[in-house]
């Protein structure tokens, strides 16, 4: 009896961490439309009737269903490009910058690039979105190594240049000179470069999946994504070790932005056929709490983006249904506060936090990324 | 006629998944005596004060504090009962003062403000007491460690403890430290406290207790009196089998220089000259020590030895190639390992497990890669068998490097840095805060290194480890090797004289006539 020392110690299999890692972004999707099936009644509406006109628009028709991907393609991309630079220990607030980038790059290769076929033009146009993210998410990076400055600052601070950046480009020198156009806008993208779709769902979907798979391959299984694991979880360590932490800092912040860049570019390319301001209002500040309800898990942001996609399809019939859509932005935030503060939902269903594996470390604080 | 028992625990046992860290402990503390309470790291000494600090509930068990049985279910209702805690690492806001620290969580007001002077008058009242000599306006981040330990001390006596608990409490302070702590503990028990004085360090046990109880693997395996024990039986008790305190190493047969360094000058984190014009040569076959008290440049001079640190000035060869300022990777590569001073900041990544952990500065290479990929089959098959060569006690190769104890998490590092093929070795603190046995273990390899012909520079602030292992010994002080001496002719008195910044007068003397 006294001998069963260290019994069985070991640490949990694959499947027991991958349910440990969904137990907490699952209570805390239910618990926030709970939260907001309360507000839904407080302003004297039927909670249920509403989620279900909200899930029966985004879901119920092929429509829907269309409407759904579209909402959730370049939210997979922003989810991932938060996602990917928290894995290397860094908050990329800049999403949204690198998105809009993105998109209007690909805006104006996709108009101004006349006669190439669509194999070279789309291409073409897809890999300046990616390049302009890049270059918007290595600055921040390069900030960071070589003066110290914190990427949630230079981060912040870079979305407004972005905005208005693309705002005087959109109404300067590329904007629509076409007769009747007041608005700042780009000329509509030339068919060559347009994104199709297959059936209900459009290619930028399967590219979005594509580059989830991919960007948890890379972290899994390959040394590159291994020094990013490693600066992530402890810069020190992997300085020691000999890994460059500086280089490895400004690459995953230029993939992190590539990711963004090549959403805005879909976005732009598949959906809005131009860049128009505010147009991809949000898309990239939503990639935030996408990424934490997956847990920046690559992998976990595509069901987390489909989720939010479904909310932004819906909105439209939980409206007509007599729910103010805005309950989903409440929904949406609640989420948020549930999953990054994941002790409330332990506390609420008494769950043990987890002893093995690596943990998710969502906020580092200003002193301690050194 | 025996002192009033001021605790008494019965038969607690405490079980975590996997493990029964306490395993039905019973102990009785005394009024006015110190409690040692011995017993290698991961024995099961800190869930037994965690649980009587009230941060751990028993399984079963009771706590009886002054003849009353308590429910302690979390540290403030220890406090009420008279019970104090001074962890190992410190739980002070170090840009506070030291009244504001001693005050948080219980702050004396007047009116709607805080009175500082109050409290101040009564942490210079407990100062005064005990011996504790520390100035309440002070800021915290300004003291040395062993005043901030003071500061908690301090702490625990103002919340009115009488039942302190020490954890590990030298693991961090200097020899000068350590004396003056135990002249802090006599006070505070010759006037009525009671103290549990958690340790692994025999010495100190055997110097300072009056009764030792011993753990292992979390049960009480005896409690004895200093007098009537000696550290041969005290380690064996520990770890449940002989232990050798003593190396045994052949004579060293010194070969090729393998790590050259001239006039070496490098800068702290502050600005300020740490290392100043070092010069020596580390030969192949032999373990040089670096003796010195912390804080003299040994951490700086590493790390520019190992391309962490930029060189102001001054040349490092590594086997005839020079590395002066290169990254550490080049360093690796022309045969460096390297077992840092943080273990677990420096060292490894503890939430990574520890198959991860033991690829951390080969993962690029082959067999571990291939074409930027990793191979998670072969890198699986290197961890296991390195657990197994090097007698890391863990779970599996899956388990986080994190939930390992001290002596198996430096385990990890030096199965990963002696399983490349290195001939130079830099081993910094590599026993610091681990139990008899680990560092029985760590000195035999490190040993064993020299002897297959490996250069090593062992950097310690024991003297006793830096006697029993070197061939040669240098004393660093204020950034300059005051002396290299062969260690027989290296005794503490002389090595004591250079640490404090006195030359050797006699050789001076040789060498001016």
């Amino acid at each position: 009896m006294a001998d069963a020392k260290i019994a069985n110690g070991a640490p949990p299999t694959r499947w027991q961490r991958f349910a440990q890692a969904i137990t907490i972004p699952l209570l805390a999707v239910v618990l926030a439309m709970l939260v907001g099936a309360i507000i839904i009644v407080i302003a004297g509406a039927n909670p249920l009737g509403g989620y279900t006109a909200m899930f029966r628009g985004a879901l119920g028709t092929a429509r829907g269903l269309v409407r759904t991907f579209e909402k959730a393609t370049p939210l997979i991309f922003s989810g991932l490009a938060v996602a990917f630079a928290f894995k290397a220990g860094l908050f990329n607030i800049g999403a949204q910058g690198q998105l809009i980038l993105g998109a209007i790059a690909a805006a104006y290769v996709g108009f101004a690039f006349e006669g190439l076929p669509p194999f070279v033009h789309l291409p073409l146009a897809l890999a300046a979105g990616m390049l302009a993210g890049a270059i918007w998410g290595a600055i921040p990076g390069a900030l960071k190594t070589f003066t110290g400055a914190h990427e949630v600052i230079t981060t912040i601070m870079l979305n407004f240049v972005a905005i208005n950046l693309t705002d005087y480009l959109a109404n300067g020198p590329w904007k629509d000179r076409s007769p009747g156009n007041i608005v700042a806008r780009t000329p509509a993208i030339l068919p060559s470069a347009e994104l199709p779709s297959i059936g209900v769902v459009p290619l930028g979907l399967l590219i979005a999946i594509g580059m989830a798979v991919l960007a948890w391959w890379v972290l899994a299984n390959t040394t590159f994504g291994y020094e990013i694991r490693a600066v992530g979880l402890n810069p020190a360590a992997a300085r020691y070790a000999g890994m460059s932490v500086g280089r490895t800092v400004i690459a995953s912040m230029a993939i992190s932005g590539l990711l963004a860049g090549l959403g805005g570019a879909v976005e732009t390319l598949g959906i809005v056929g131009r860049y128009q301001p505010g147009f991809n209002t949000g898309l990239g500040f939503d990639g935030i709490t996408i990424a934490l309800l997956a847990q920046t898990s690559p992998l976990g942001v595509v069901p987390a983006a489909l989720l939010f996609g479904v909310m932004r399809a819906g909105a439209n019939q939980m409206q007509l249904y007599g729910v103010d859509a805005e309950i989903i932005g409440i929904v949406q935030g609640t989420m948020l506060l549930f999953v990054s503060a994941p002790i409330i939902i332990r506390k609420l269903f008494r769950l043990r936090a987890p002893e093995g594996g690596e943990e998710v470390v969502l906020s580092t604080g200003w002193g301690s990324s050194g | 006629m025996r002192a009033e028992v001021v605790l008494e625990v019965r038969n607690i046992t405490k079980s975590f998944p996997g493990v029964v860290a306490n395993d039905n402990v019973s102990l009785t503390l005394h009024r006015g005596e110190v409690l040692a309470l011995l017993g290698e790291n991961g024995a099961g000494k800190s869930t037994l004060m965690n649980i009587i600090y009230g941060l751990y509930h028993p399984d079963s068990g009771e706590i009886i504090v002054k003849g009353e049985k308590v429910q302690l279910g979390s540290p403030r209702e220890a406090i009420e009962h008279g019970i104090g805690m001074v962890h190992q690492h410190f739980m002070l806001v170090p840009v506070m003062s030291v009244v504001e620290n001693v005050m948080l969580g219980i702050e004396s007001t007047q009116g709607p403000f805080l009175d500082k002077r109050a409290a101040a008058e009564q942490i210079r009242q407990i100062s005064e007491q005990y011996g504790l000599k520390v100035d309440p306006y002070a800021i915290v981040e300004d003291l040395p460690v062993g005043v901030r330990q003071r500061v908690e001390i301090i702490k625990t006596l103002y919340r009115e403890a009488d039942i302190l608990i020490l954890d590990e409490p030298t693991a961090v302070l200097t020899p000068q430290e350590v004396e003056e702590l135990f002249e802090i503990i006599e006070a505070l028990t010759a006037q009525g406290k009671s103290v549990i004085f958690i340790s692994h360090k025999l010495k100190e046990v055997l110097r300072i207790a009056d009764r030792i109880t011993v753990l292992r693997r979390g049960k009480v395996v005896g409690t004895v009196r200093p007098e009537e024990t000696d550290e041969q039986q005290l380690a064996e008790m520990m770890v449940g089998r002989s232990v050798l305190l003593r190396v045994e190493k052949p004579p060293r047969e010194p070969g090729m220089p393998v790590l050259e360094v001239d006039d070496l000058w490098v800068r702290d984190e502050t600005g300020h000259m740490a290392v100043r014009g070092v010069s020596f040569r580390l030969y192949a076959g032999e373990i040089l020590g670096i003796a010195g008290v912390q804080g003299n440049g040994q951490t700086e001079l590493v790390k520019a030895l190992s391309g962490l640190k930029h060189a102001e000035k001054g040349h490092i060869r590594i086997a005839g190639q020079p590395v002066t300022n290169l990254a550490p990777r080049a360093f690796y590569e022309l045969g460096l390992g390297h077992v840092p001073e943080d273990r677990q900041h420096d060292g490894l990544i503890l939430s990574l497990p520890i198959k991860d952990n033991i690829i951390l500065n080969t993962y690029y290479k082959q067999p571990y890669s291939e074409n930027m990929v990793l191979k998670h089959d072969v890198i699986a098959e290197t961890a296991k068998r390195l657990v197994e060569e090097f007698d890391v006690r863990t779970p599996g190769i899956d388990t986080r490097a994190g939930a390992l104890s001290g002596g198996n998490q430096q385990k990890v590092i030096i199965a990963r840095e002696f399983s490349r093929p290195i001939r130079l070795l830099y081993a910094v603190q590599p026993t610091r805060g681990l139990d008899v046995g680990s560092i029985e273990y760590i000195h035999r390899r490190l040993v064993e290194k020299r002897n297959e012909g490996a250069a090593v520079l062992l950097v310690s602030t024991e003297l006793e480890e830096i006697l029993a292992l070197s061939d040669r010994v240098a004393v660093m002080y204020e950034g300059q090797i005051m002396d290299i001496l062969p260690v027989d002719e290296a005794t503490i008195e002389r090595l004591g004289l250079l640490m404090a910044g006195v030359r050797d007068a006699t050789r001076t003397a040789q060498t001016t006539n």
